[in-house]
């Protein structure tokens, strides 16, 4: 059906890497800039929420199978616990960034950055995952 | 790691939930989240022997000191709560392989402990945590988890039984974080004992007494006081067994706990219970919930259910002990709250394995079940007996002192409630018993077996603690009565 409307195929194939890289940007620019984890989790999942409006909604669970959302689900919030966990080994209370680097400007640095980067991929998991369940709800 | 015991309470568990999503496999996550569980247990005796011997704990997320980071603050009243809700969640987990590979489809057993693991987190947060606002977030973790926990119930009926609770749930905890905005608003501070400080410079305005009626009647929908308890009945009946003995256990427990901590130490400095009245509201509430819960329950024709509007009884006497305002009443509330979690998990642990064997927990159906499965339910009449408060068990313990601390306050009428409910659960329990021992088999009924040593060892756990905590109550009374003396100390 949707060989019929080449603007919005085009359009969104021209849009999908450019959002994602967005999202990437958000996430990472996200200590300087307005931004972070959930943002950029949220604009990443979009990307796929888009790709499987215009290409269907098979084609986008080909693209993002169960399992990679059950382990972005897992990784992220492993990634922020565990960065928790690593001040705690390194020193310093639960989730004690300054203890994570040489100095503790750096160590806020590194915490924050991995932290944010765990909520992103959680929530770009949980983004997805809620848009493919709702999506299936009609077979 | 012992100065980090605090903080790995509520982080083992947190991590072992999504990697029983990683792990997938049954088995594998039921072997995790039982060495999880364990050692939460573990943790949380090593903090409470710690409190015991050297006075409140303290820990700093972060290394951001407190009142501006998040704090968490383990004293005698949390620490007890640690201990029931950790010990409960170990205890149940044994028990919970059998029960929830009978009750629950293959593909989705990985995903049931991941939510009993994270739902132990947030119970146990909520008890750890020195930070208001904390204390939203972990609400929602536990809330959230036990929407789905009930859900995942192979009936049906769980599912609107579920939905019922996620919205008053919701809105429960809402009005909670309402209420922490406005304290917020007029105090500037989250941490509990910051606010303890702040707030009776500003109790007199109006924006304090709104907060404190939203923070009442929020925690009130969490804990089901009669009559906000709509939601609890059908979310215990239909749910998996092992969800409806673990959360019948500690969740209502739990937001109990709440209650205690924002009316004792966030408003300690405030006259909440006398001056602003909100003593007699708590204590006509609970006593209308004792005697209405006892009475529907005597009607109930599902024993899930029979015991579900029990608990709303007993929750009535919880807040009883708390609406006292003294400190026979208050360690009569808080050692009910312990006593009530070990006869509520064994009699609803029972049931689960009636219902493993028989499929049904309806009444007619479990006629001569005595015979049929005769551990089983002589653990029913034991924990049965508990419940009703009979001398050489735990109830009888909680309910002397709930009313020695009325006759303390010459509350006759307060203390004439007490026994007469227990009457009305004599009722109760007595048709259960009666059905299970004196009625004949009916003819043509299935040949079934007694319930296996995984499930009956539990169970049977449950009904020691039930008597051995009834017969030497010195260590539970002494933990109580110190948390009601530290509690009471900051109020007026």
């Amino acid at each position: 059906m949707m060989n019929r409307k080449p603007v919005l195929r085009v359009n969104a194939k021209l849009l999908i890497p450019a959002i994602l890289l967005f999202a990437l940007y958000v996430q990472f620019h996200g200590d300087f800039g307005p931004g972070g984890g959930f943002q950029a989790g949220v604009i990443f999942a979009s990307a796929f929420i888009l790709y499987a409006l215009i290409f269907d909604v098979n084609n986008a669970r080909t693209a993002m199978p169960p399992w990679v959302m059950r382990t972005m689900l897992a990784t992220g919030v492993l990634l922020y616990a565990g960065v928790g966990v690593a001040g705690m080994m390194m020193g310093g209370n639960y989730l004690d960034y300054s203890v994570l680097a040489h100095d503790p400007l750096h160590g806020q640095h590194w915490g924050i950055f991995l932290v944010e980067l765990g909520v992103g991929i959680t929530v770009a998991g949980a983004m997805i995952t809620i848009f493919f369940t709702f999506a299936g709800q009609k077979r | 790691m012992t100065p980090h015991l605090p903080v790995l309470q509520v982080v083992i568990p947190l991590m072992a939930a999504p990697i029983c999503v990683v792990l997938r496999q049954a088995t594998a996550a039921w072997l995790l989240a039982t060495g999880v569980t364990w050692s939460a247990f573990a943790i949380s005796l090593m903090l409470l022997s710690q409190v015991m011997d050297g006075g409140v704990i303290s820990y700093e997320l972060g290394g951001w000191v407190a009142p501006w980071g998040i704090e968490y603050r383990v004293d005698p009243v949390s620490a007890l709560v640690l201990v029931i809700v950790s010990a409960i969640g170990s205890v149940v987990m044994p028990y919970a392989k059998k029960s929830v590979e009978a009750e629950i489809a293959e593909d989705r057993i990985y995903l049931f402990y991941t939510m009993y693991l994270l739902c132990l987190t947030g119970l146990l947060g909520i008890a750890i945590t020195g930070d208001a606002f904390n204390l939203f977030v972990f609400l929602e973790v536990s809330s959230l988890s036990t929407y789905v926990l009930i859900a995942l119930s192979h009936e049906r009926r769980a599912l609107t039984a579920a939905y019922r609770y996620l919205i008053m749930g919701t809105i429960g905890a809402t009005f909670y974080i309402i209420g922490v905005g406005m304290m917020y608003m007029m105090t500037g501070t989250l941490n509990m004992a910051d606010l303890a400080q702040r707030l009776p410079e500003v109790a007199e305005t109006r924006t304090i007494l709104v907060a404190l009626a939203f923070l009442t009647t929020g925690i009130s929908l969490k804990l089901a006081l009669f009559p906000l308890h709509v939601w609890l009945p059908n979310a215990y009946a239909f749910a998996p067994s092992v969800v409806t003995a673990f959360l019948a256990a500690t969740a209502t427990k739990v937001a109990v706990y709440v209650l205690i901590r924002i009316f004792f130490t966030v408003f300690g400095g405030v006259d909440v219970f006398v001056g602003l009245g909100a003593g007699k509201a708590l204590m006509l509430l609970a006593l209308v919930g004792m005697v209405a819960a006892s009475v529907t329950a005597v009607y109930q024709d599902n024993v899930k259910r029979l015991l579900a509007y029990s608990s709303v009884a007993q929750i009535g006497y919880m807040i009883l002990g708390i609406s006292l305002v003294s400190v026979t009443g208050l360690t009569g509330g808080i050692i009910h709250i312990f006593n009530h979690a070990l006869m509520k998990c064994a009699l609803f642990l029972v049931l689960g394995a009636v219902s493993l064997r028989l499929g049904t927990v309806r009444l007619q159906d479990m006629a001569g079940l005595g015979r049929r499965m005769p551990l089983t339910m002589a653990a029913f009449v034991l924990a049965g007996l508990s419940l009703i408060g009979v001398p050489l068990t735990v109830g009888f313990v909680s309910k002397w002192t709930l009313l020695q601390a009325a006759l303390e306050k010459d509350l006759w009428l307060v203390a004439a409630a007490i026994p007469v409910t227990s009457l009305i659960a004599v009722v109760y329990i007595w048709k259960v018993v009666e059905t299970a021992y004196f009625r004949p088999v009916p003819h043509g009924a299935a040949e079934i077996s007694e319930a296996p040593a995984s499930m009956l060892v539990p169970i049977w756990i449950m009904v020691f603690a039930c008597l051995y905590f009834g017969i030497d109550a010195t260590w539970t009374l002494d933990v109580a009565r110190s948390a009601a003396i530290l509690l009471l100390g900051g109020a007026p």
